[in-house]
C-alpha cells in the first residue's frame, strides 16, 4: 500500500474538508475555483489562466493517463500549455495511482511533487463547487496534515498577468504572416494554431507597446486575473486600433478590447467554467460547444456603437465576443484554441488568417 | 418544411437479442415530443407490454406487425404526413428503408423527419459507407482481397502491421492467422495459398480500444457529442456484449477531442438530422484510429447514453426532425439552460450486460461479434470500483460485487481469461487472487491496466479487510474506504467475519447497525447535466459514499411512495414489468402523492426521470432500499410491480418495519413458500399436482413410483423456471439431478407430478381486501408443459367450458380471501375436462398484466395500485364476455442470435419478447400475432416431422387444409406413413445423417426448398435425437419459420389457409 497522508481543505467561509493528500507536501492558499472539465488536465494545469488559483476538478477520476513527456516542437512543450503548472493546488474525489497511457512518461503525483503543487483526493467535489459557484470568488487553503497553516491569500491583488507574462520578445515558427502576440499568459495551443496557418509569432510583454512593431495582425492572448489591472494593455490596444491591421482577441483578449471599445465589465451570477458552452453566434442559427473558464463578463450597453455582438451564450445571454462593424478586429471570450476541450470554433484563426490576407491585398 | 400534422412512428417490435426496451424508451420519448407540438400520433407496434403503447401517449396504435404490407395498410388508411423511422430499431429502420425503396412513402406523400433515407442507406451498406467515408479522409477497416504472396506484402504494407489474413471460401478459420511483419506474411500466406487460390488481408485491430460517440445535428448544421463511451473489452466483443463505462478513462485530451471532431465530421458529411452513433477503434499505442460503423438512429447505446448523462437524446431527436435547431429546445434536467451542449458528467457509469445463456441447451458461452445478452445494467459511483462493484450486484447473478463470491471452478485460468466468456470478469477476479500480475492479465485479456489496476484495488482492499474478524474491528477510516469501493454490507460481513451463508444475513444486519453507529453511510447526489456548474432542480438521483453532503432534502411528511422496479431485463422479466412500474409510478402522482422510483436497468422507461417525482438510479438490494427508505421515510413500498426482485424484497424489508404497500409480507411469504401455501390449498380443498420436497434419491425414486412419469423438477423461488426440467424415465433423472442440486444447494429437490395433456390456464387479477375485485382469465394455445413465458395466450379464453371458468373464479375467490390480497396478483393452473389444479400464485404483478389489461381496456395496475394506495375503488364492470375481440399474446425467439441452442420448448423459458395482437376472430389474432414475432405465411413447400403419435393426429387437419390450399408436403419418414394411412400426400426426405438415396432434408433446407419446418419433438426432454436438432438449428440458421408444437402449428396453419388478406383488419386498438 502506499503511504498515504491526510489533508486539510478549509474554505474561507470556515467549511472544511477532509482528504488524502498527493503531490507536493507544501500548504498553500488562493482562490479556489473550478472547472467541469471530463479532460485535460496537463493542459489545465499548465494554462496560465489558471495562475495562484486553486482548482478543483469536478470529474472525480483524475490521473488516469498520466503524464506525457516534456517533447518540444516549434520551440513549445508539445503536450502542454505552458512551461509549468500554474496552479496553486489541486482538489479532486478520486485520485489514480496506477496511470495507463502509451504517452505517459510519469504519474500525475510525481509531476505536481516535481513543480511543489500539493493536491487533495478523497474530498466531497460535488459540494465544494455548489458552495464556490453560490458565493461566487473564495479564497481557500490546502493544508497537509501536521503542516502550518499559511495565511489566506488573495492572488487577485497581485498583478496575474505581469506574473505570467514574459519579459522579453520571442518569435516562433518561420511562416509568411506576421502575428504579434500580446502574451497575458498566452497558452501554447494560440501559437500552435498560428504556425500551422503560416504565420510567423512575435510574443511582447503584456504591457508592451505592439504598435512599435511592424505586424500582420495582431493576437491577444488569455490570461489571469482582472482586466481591471491591465490599463496599460488596454491603452495599446486603442493604439492598435488606429493602426487598423486585424486583431483577434480571445478570453482576457475579449475583455481588454472590449474595455478599449468603451464596455466594462461585471462578475457573472454562475462563471462559465466548462467545456460544454454554447455559444450563438450573433444573427445566425448557427452554435458552437466552446471551452471557457471566466468569471467576469463584458456589459456590452456601453461599447461604442462601432461595435456589436459578435456572440453570446445561449445559457445566460451574455457576451461571448464582439466584433467591429467595419474593421477587422474580433473578440471571443471562449477558447477557440481549445486544449483542453472541443475544437469546434478553430476556424476562427482561419478568419484572422483571412483578415491578414485581406488587408495585404488591399 | 410543409406543415407536419399527423406522423406515424414505427416501433420495433418484440423485444429480441439486440433489439429491447430501449426502443420503448426511445418512441415513447419521440412521441411525447410530438404530443408537445400538437401533431397527431400513430404508432404501429405490436409490442402491447411496452408503455408506448399504452394509453395518452400516441392518439392511435397499431398492434400490428412492422412490416411493409401492414405499414402501406395503416397509411393508406391514416393518410399522414410524415414517418418516424429511427425510433424503433432495426425493425423500423429496414422497413422504411424497404417502403421507400418500394416508393410506397412518395406514393402517398409520405415525408420521412430527421434523417434521410439516402443517409440511412449510406451507412447501412458496407460499400457505400467506406465509401462516403473515403471521401472525407475517414478511417474505416478495410480488407482487400489478394491471390499472390507479393501482392498479400504489398496490402500489408499499406495497411501496416500487424494484419491478419483469411483464406478465402474455407471454414473454422483455416488458413488463417495474424502477421507482424514481411517474413510472418511470406510463411502464412504461402500456407495459407495451399487452401484458397484468394486470401483476404486486413488490417488486425485486436487489442484495439473501442469507443463511441452519441452524436447530434441539427438541420443548421449545428453538432453536438452527447457522451462518448469507452468499452472495458477491448475490440473483438460486440459493444452489446462488452461492459462499458461514461465517459471514457483512458483517452486524454486530444485522443477524446479527435474523435469527437471525426464524429462531427462523419455526420455533417452523411447529412444526419436527428441522432447518430459512431463506433471506433482506437490504437492503445498511438493516435490512430478506424471508425466501425455509424448507426444513423436511436440505438441502445443512444438510449444507455441518455440515462448516463440525463440527456433526452431520443425527445431531441425528435424534435430536431420537426425541424427545430438544437440552440431553441431547452435542457430538460435543469429547465433553463439550452439543449445545445454536452453533458459534463461527475460521475461515472458502467453498463454491463445481462446474459441468460444458462437457459438454453448447447449453446456456446463464448463473446464475440455477436450479440447473445439479453439485458444489461447500469451502475452509477462516483468511481470506477464503486460503479463496477454495483453493477456486478445489479446483474443479478448470485454475484455481490468482484469479491465475496463464491469460488469459480477453473481448469485453465488462461484459457478462461483470453477466451472471454460471459463470466469473464469473475476470472479476473480468481486471477487477480492467484497472483497473476496485472501485466499478465492484460496480455491474455488485452483489457486496459487501467481498469484491471482499479480491480487489483478491490481485491487489495478485501485482502486488508479479511486481516479482521470483527466489524468492531475495522478502523472506521477503513469501512469508509471499503463503502467508497462499493463494498456491500454483504461483502464486508463475508470478508470480516467470515461467517457461513447461514448466519450472513445477521452479519449483514450487523456490519448496517455498526456503521450506521460510527456515521458510514451514504449520500444521495443529483445527475445534472453540468456538474453542478449551474443550479439544478433535477430529481434524477444516485447513492454513494463518495461525498459527505446530500444534494438533495427529505420531507417525512408520509406523501411519498416508493416503486420497486424490475431490474435487469431478463428471459422471464423484461419489459412487461416495466409498463406495471410505470403505471403504479403514475397512478401514485395522479392520486396526489409523490413517486419516488428505484430501478437500475437504463433500456426502461421506469427509469426516465420525467416518469416520477424522484429516480433513484440504484441498486434493488435490501441494503440500498432500506438506504433511501432510511432518507425518505417514505409512506409505503410497493413490491408487487416489478416482478420478482422486489418481491423477494418483501419480507425481509417487513422485518426492519418497512411499510410495504398491499398484500402484507407474511401473506407474500405464504404463497411463496411451497409448503405454507400447499397446506393452505389443503385446507381450501383446493387442488394441486401432487408434490414433494424431497432431499435424497432414494426418497425421490419412492415418490416417483407413487405418481408416476414424467415427474417435473425444480428449486424452489424461482421465477422463470431456471434448473427446471421434466424427466420422463429413471436414468433420465438421475442425470438431470445431479444438475439440479448443483444450483440449489440451499433448496432441496422439489419434485412434482406432471399432468400430460392439461389445458393451462392463467388468471390476471385484483383484490382488496381479500376480495376479488377484477379479473382476465386467459388460456394457453399450447398443453400444459411449455413455459407460460413462452405459451401462446389467448384473452379471453375461447375454448374453456362455462363450469371452468366458474370453478376457477371460486378456486381465485377463496385463495384472495385466505391470503388477504390487497393488490395485484396472478395464479397458473391446470384443466383436464373440470378437473382444476393450481399450478402456482404469485402476489405480485404477472407478464400477462399489460396484456389483458389492454385488451379489456381496464387498467389492471391502476386499481392495483389504487387498492395498495388504501382508496376506497369502484368495482369495475367490465367483463371479458362483453369483448366481440380476441387478443393473442405471442412469444418471441432470439435462437438466430444464441450459436448451437436447440430452439425447442420446454418448461425452462426461452423467449426473449412477446407480441400482443387483436382480431375479430381468434384465427385472425393468432395470424398477426405470429406474424408479428416474424414467422411468414409459407409460399409452398412444409417440411413436418411431426413427433409422437398425439401430435400427429393433432396434424392432420391442418396438413388436409395445407393440400387444400395447394401446399405442398414434406415429411420425415415416420410422419409421411402417418400421413398417407390419413389420405395425405407428403414426399419423403431423409434425415440429415442419412445418405439412403432420399432427398436428404438438410440439403432441401440449406437451398431455401422449403419454407415453414413443423418438427414436434418426441417428448418432454430436451435431450432430443441428433437428427431433429439438426433440422430445428438449420432452420433457424436458414431463417426458415419453424413451429415446435403441434397445438400451435395447428393453430397457425388454420389461420393462413382459412384466412385471406382482406380478412385482416386494419383496425387501431381504440377501434375495437
Amino acid at each position: 500500500m502506499i503511504d498515504k497522508k491526510l489533508a486539510v481543505l478549509k474554505l474561507e467561509d470556515g467549511t472544511t474538508f477532509n482528504g488524502t493528500l498527493f503531490g507536493a507536501e507544501v500548504p498553500v492558499s488562493g482562490e479556489i475555483v473550478f472547472s467541469t472539465s471530463m479532460t485535460g488536465y496537463p493542459e489545465s494545469l499548465t494554462d496560465p489562466s489558471y495562475s495562484g488559483q486553486i482548482l478543483v476538478l469536478t470529474f472525480p477520476l483524475i490521473g488516469n493517463y498520466g503524464v506525457p513527456p516534456m517533447d518540444m516542437e516549434d520551440g513549445l512543450l508539445k503536450y502542454f500549455e505552458s512551461n509549468k503548472i500554474h496552479i496553486k493546488a489541486l482538489v479532486v474525489s478520486d485520485y489514480c495511482y496506477d496511470y495507463s497511457h502509451w504517452n505517459a512518461v510519469k504519474s500525475l503525483d510525481q509531476w505536481l511533487k516535481e513543480n511543489n503543487v500539493p493536491a487533495i483526493y478523497a474530498v466531497d467535489t460535488r459540494e465544494i463547487t455548489k458552495i464556490i459557484r453560490e458565493k461566487g470568488t473564495m479564497l481557500a487553503k490546502l493544508t497537509p496534515e501536521g503542516a502550518q497553516e499559511v495565511e489566506y491569500h488573495n492572488q487577485n491583488e497581485d498583478n496575474l498577468v505581469d506574473l505570467v507574462s514574459p519579459k522579453e520578445i520571442k518569435t516562433y515558427g518561420t511562416g509568411e504572416h506576421k502575428v504579434v502576440l500580446l502574451d497575458c499568459g498566452a497558452k501554447n495551443n494560440i501559437i500552435r494554431c498560428l504556425i500551422r496557418r503560416n504565420c510567423t509569432v512575435t510574443t511582447v510583454p503584456w504591457d508592451y507597446d505592439m504598435t512599435q512593431l511592424e505586424y500582420d495582425g495582431l493576437m491577444l492572448s488569455n490570461g489571469p486575473g482582472d482586466p481591471a489591472m491591465c490599463g496599460p494593455a488596454v491603452e495599446n490596444i486603442k493604439k492598435a486600433f488606429t493602426v487598423g491591421k486585424p486583431i483577434f482577441g480571445i478570453c482576457l483578449g475579449n475583455q481588454l478590447v472590449s474595455i478599449a471599445a468603451g464596455a466594462s465589465t461585471f462578475k457573472l451570477k454562475y462563471g462559465h467554467r466548462s467545456h460544454n458552452q454554447p455559444a450563438l453566434m450573433c444573427g445566425t442559427d448557427r452554435a458552437f460547444i466552446t471551452s471557457q473558464n471566466h468569471g467576469f463578463a463584458v456589459d456590452m450597453d456601453k461599447l461604442s456603437s462601432d461595435w456589436v455582438p459578435y456572440f453570446v451564450n445561449l445559457n445566460d445571454g451574455t457576451c461571448e465576443g464582439i466584433r467591429h462593424v467595419s474593421k477587422p478586429f474580433f473578440t471571443v471570450q471562449f477558447h477557440p484554441e481549445a486544449f483542453s476541450g472541443p475544437v469546434d470554433t478553430e476556424f476562427l484563426f482561419d478568419k484572422f488568417i483571412d483578415e491578414i490576407e485581406n488587408a495585404k491585398n488591399k | 418544411m410543409q406543415k407536419i400534422n399527423k406522423v406515424i412512428l414505427l416501433g420495433s417490435g418484440a423485444l429480441k437479442i439486440g433489439e429491447a426496451g430501449e426502443f420503448d424508451y426511445s418512441g415513447s420519448q419521440a412521441l411525447k415530443a410530438l404530443k408537445e407540438e400538437g401533431i397527431y400520433t400513430v404508432l404501429i407496434n405490436p409490442n402491447i407490454a411496452t408503455v408506448q403503447t399504452s394509453e395518452d401517449i400516441a392518439d392511435k396504435v397499431y398492434f400490428l406487425p412492422v412490416t411493409p404490407e401492414y405499414v402501406e395498410d395503416v397509411i393508406i388508411k391514416e393518410q399522414p404526413d410524415g414517418i418516424l423511422l429511427a425510433f424503433g430499431g432495426q425493425t423500423a429502420l429496414n422497413c422504411g428503408v424497404a417502403l421507400y425503396k418500394s416508393g410506397i412513402l412518395e406514393k402517398y406523400n409520405v415525408q420521412v423527419l430527421g434523417t434521410p433515407v439516402q443517409a440511412i442507406m449510406d451507412t447501412e451498406d458496407r460499400e457505400l459507407f467506406v465509401h462516403k467515408l473515403d471521401e472525407i479522409n475517414v478511417k474505416t477497416i478495410k480488407s482487400e482481397a489478394v491471390t499472390t504472396v507479393s501482392d498479400a506484402k504489398r496490402v500489408a504494407n499499406e495497411l501496416g502491421y500487424p494484419v491478419i489474413i483469411r483464406a478465402a471460401y474455407t471454414l473454422g478459420g483455416l488458413g488463417s492467422g495474424f502477421c507482424d511483419n514481411d517474413e510472418e506474411l511470406d510463411i502464412l500466406a504461402d500456407k495459407a495459398f495451399s487452401y484458397s487460390s484468394q486470401l483476404l488481408v486486413e488490417k488486425s485491430l485486436k487489442g484495439w480500444k473501442e469507443v463511441e460517440y452519441e452524436v447530434v445535428r441539427d438541420r443548421f448544421d449545428n453538432c453536438i457529442t452527447v457522451c462518448n463511451m469507452e468499452n472495458f473489452d477491448p475490440l473483438g466483443i460486440h459493444t452489446g456484449e462488452s461492459i462499458v463505462v461514461a465517459p471514457s478513462q483512458t483517452l486524454t485530451n486530444a485522443e477524446y477531442h479527435k474523435l469527437r471532431k471525426i464524429a462531427i465530421k462523419i455526420i455533417r458529411h452523411i447529412g444526419i438530422v436527428g441522432e447518430c452513433n459512431v463506433q471506433y477503434a482506437l490504437d492503445p499505442n498511438s493516435e490512430d484510429y478506424r471508425v466501425i460503423e455509424v448507426n444513423a438512429r436511436l440505438s441502445r447505446s443512444s438510449a444507455l447514453a441518455s440515462k448516463a448523462t440525463g440527456y433526452p437524446l431520443a425527445f431531441v431527436a425528435a424534435k430536431l426532425g420537426m425541424g427545430y435547431g438544437l440552440h431553441q429546445l431547452k435542457n430538460s434536467v435543469t429547465g433553463t439552460t439550452t439543449a445545445c451542449f454536452e453533458p459534463a458528467l461527475d460521475y461515472i457509469v458502467c453498463k454491463i450486460p445481462r446474459w441468460d445463456l444458462g437457459k438454453f441447451k448447447g449453446v456456446s458461452r463464448k463473446l464475440g461479434s455477436s450479440m447473445k445478452s439479453v439485458g444489461e445494467v447500469m451502475a452509477i459511483g462516483r468511481n470506477f470500483e464503486e460503479a463496477i462493484q454495483k453493477g456486478l450486484r445489479m446483474i443479478g447473478q448470485g454475484m455481490h460485487g468482484f469479491v465475496a463470491n463464491k469460488a469459480l471452478s477453473s481448469d485453465n485460468l488462461d484459457a478462461a481469461l483470453s477466451e472471454p466468456t460471459d463470466k469473464r470478469i469473475f476470472y479476473i477476479a480468481e486471477a487477480l487472487k492467484s497472483g497473476y500480475t496485472v501485466d499478465k492479465i492484460h496480455e491474455l485479456t488485452k483489457i486496459d491496466n487501467w481498469f484491471l489496476n482499479k480491480l487489483k484495488n478491490i481485491i487489495d482492499l478485501d485482502y486488508t479487510l479479511e486481516e479482521y474478524n470483527k466489524i468492531e474491528d475495522v478502523p472506521t477510516s477503513l469501512i469508509r474506504i471499503a463503502k467508497q469501493k462499493g463494498f456491500s454490507d454483504f461483502q464486508l460481513a463475508r470478508s470480516v467475519s467470515k461467517c457461513t451463508d447461514l448466519e450472513i444475513n445477521d452479519k449483514m444486519l450487523e456490519v448496517r447497525e455498526y456503521r450506521k453507529k460510527v456515521g458510514v453511510t451514504p449520500v444521495i447526489k443529483q445527475i445534472d447535466t453540468l456538474a453542478a456548474e449551474y443550479p439544478a432542480m433535477t430529481n434524477y438521483l444516485y447513492v454513494t459514499y463518495n461525498g459527505t453532503t446530500h444534494d438533495i432534502d427529505f420531507s417525512h411528511d408520509d406523501k411519498s411512495v416508493i416503486v420497486l422496479g424490475s431490474g435487469a431485463y431478463r428471459i422471464g422479466s423484461s419489459v412487461e414489468f416495466d409498463w406495471c412500474s410505470v403505471n403504479a409510478v403514475n397512478t401514485i402522482r395522479k392520486k396526489g402523492f409523490r413517486s419516488i422510483m428505484i430501478n437500475y436497468n437504463p433500456e426502461t422507461v421506469s427509469t426516465d426521470y420525467d416518469q416520477c417525482d424522484r429516480l433513484y438510479f440504484d441498486e434493488l438490494t435490501f441494503e440500498r432500499v432500506l438506504d433511501i427508505t432510511d432518507l425518505e421515510s417514505p409512506k409505503g413500498v410497493i413490491v408487487s410491480t416489478g416482478g420478482q426482485i422486489p418481491n423477494n424484497l418483501a419480507i425481509r424489508l417487513s422485518t426492519q418495519n418497512i411499510p410495504i404497500l398491499g398484500t402484507s409480507a407474511e401473506n407474500i411469504d405464504r404463497a411463496e413458500d411451497r409448503h405454507k401455501f400447499s397446506s393452505m390449498l389443503d385446507s381450501l380443498g383446493i387442488d394441486q399436482p401432487r408434490w414433494k420436497e424431497l432431499t435424497s434419491m432414494a426418497d425421490i425414486f419412492e415418490f416417483v413410483d407413487n405418481v408416476g412419469f414424467p415427474v417435473l423438477i425444480r428449486p424452489s423461488y424461482v421465477l422463470s423456471g431456471a434448473a427446471m426440467n421434466v424427466v420422463s424415465n429413471k436414468d433420465e433423472l438421475e442425470h438431470f439431478l445431479t444438475l439440479a442440486t448443483k444450483v440449489s444447494k440451499q433448496h432441496p429437490v422439489v419434485v412434482s407430478e406432471f399432468v400430460q395433456n392439461a389445458k393451462e390456464i392463467e388468471i390476471d387479477a385484483v383484490a382488496k381486501d381479500g376480495e376479488l375485485i377484477l379479473y382476465a382469465i386467459s388460456e394457453h394455445v399450447e398443453f400444459a408443459g411449455v413455459h407460460s413465458g413462452d405459451a401462446t395466450i389467448v384473452f379471453p379464453a375461447q375454448k374453456l367450458y362455462t363450469e371452468t371458468i366458474r370453478r376457477i373464479k371460486k378456486i381465485s375467490r377463496n385463495i384472495a380471501k385466505a391470503l388477504n390480497i390487497s393488490g395485484p396478483f396472478n395464479m397458473q393452473l391446470l384443466a383436464k375436462e373440470n378437473d382444476i389444479k393450481v399450478i402456482e400464485c404469485n402476489l405480485r404483478a404477472s407478464r400477462s398484466f399489460p396484456f389483458v389489461s389492454k385488451v379489456l381496456k381496464v387498467n389492471f395496475i391502476e386499481l392495483a395500485t389504487r387498492v395498495m394506495l388504501g382508496e376506497d375503488v369502484e368495482i369495475p364492470n367490465k367483463s371479458a364476455f362483453d369483448l366481440d375481440y380476441v387478443g393473442v399474446k405471442a412469444s418471441q425467439f432470439s435462437f438466430s442470435r444464441l450459436q448451437q441452442a436447440d430452439p425447442v420448448l420446454g418448461v425452462e423459458m426461452s423467449s426473449t419478447g412477446e407480441v400482443g395482437c387483436i382480431g375479430e376472430s381468434y384465427h385472425e389474432a393468432i395470424l398477426k400475432a405470429m406474424l408479428s414475432v416474424g414467422y411468414r405465411i409459407p409460399k409452398k413447400n412444409v417440411f413436418l416431422s411431426t413427433g409422437d403419435s398425439r401430435s400427429k393426429i393433432e396434424m392432420v387437419a391442418p396438413c388436409k387444409l395445407l393440400i387444400e390450399h395447394g401446399f405442398k408436403l414434406f415429411a420425415t419418414k415416420g410422419t409421411a406413413v402417418f400421413l398417407a394411412e390419413n389420405g395425405i400426400d407428403a414426399e419423403v426426405l431423409g434425415w440429415p445423417d442419412q445418405t439412403d438415396g432420399l432427398p436428404n432434408s438438410l440439403e432441401y433446407i440449406k437451398e431455401r426448398k422449403i419454407d415453414l419446418i413443423v418438427n414436434i419433438p418426441k417428448n418432454l426432454s430436451k435431450d432430443e435425437l441428433n437428427n431433429d436438432y439438426t433440422i430445428r438449428r438449420s432452420a433457424i440458421d436458414f431463417n426458415i419459420p419453424l413451429l415446435t408444437n403441434a397445438r400451435l402449428a395447428n393453430a397457425f396453419i388454420t389461420a393462413f389457409c382459412t384466412l385471406s388478406k382482406d380478412d385482416i383488419k386494419i383496425t387501431s386498438w381504440g377501434e375495437y
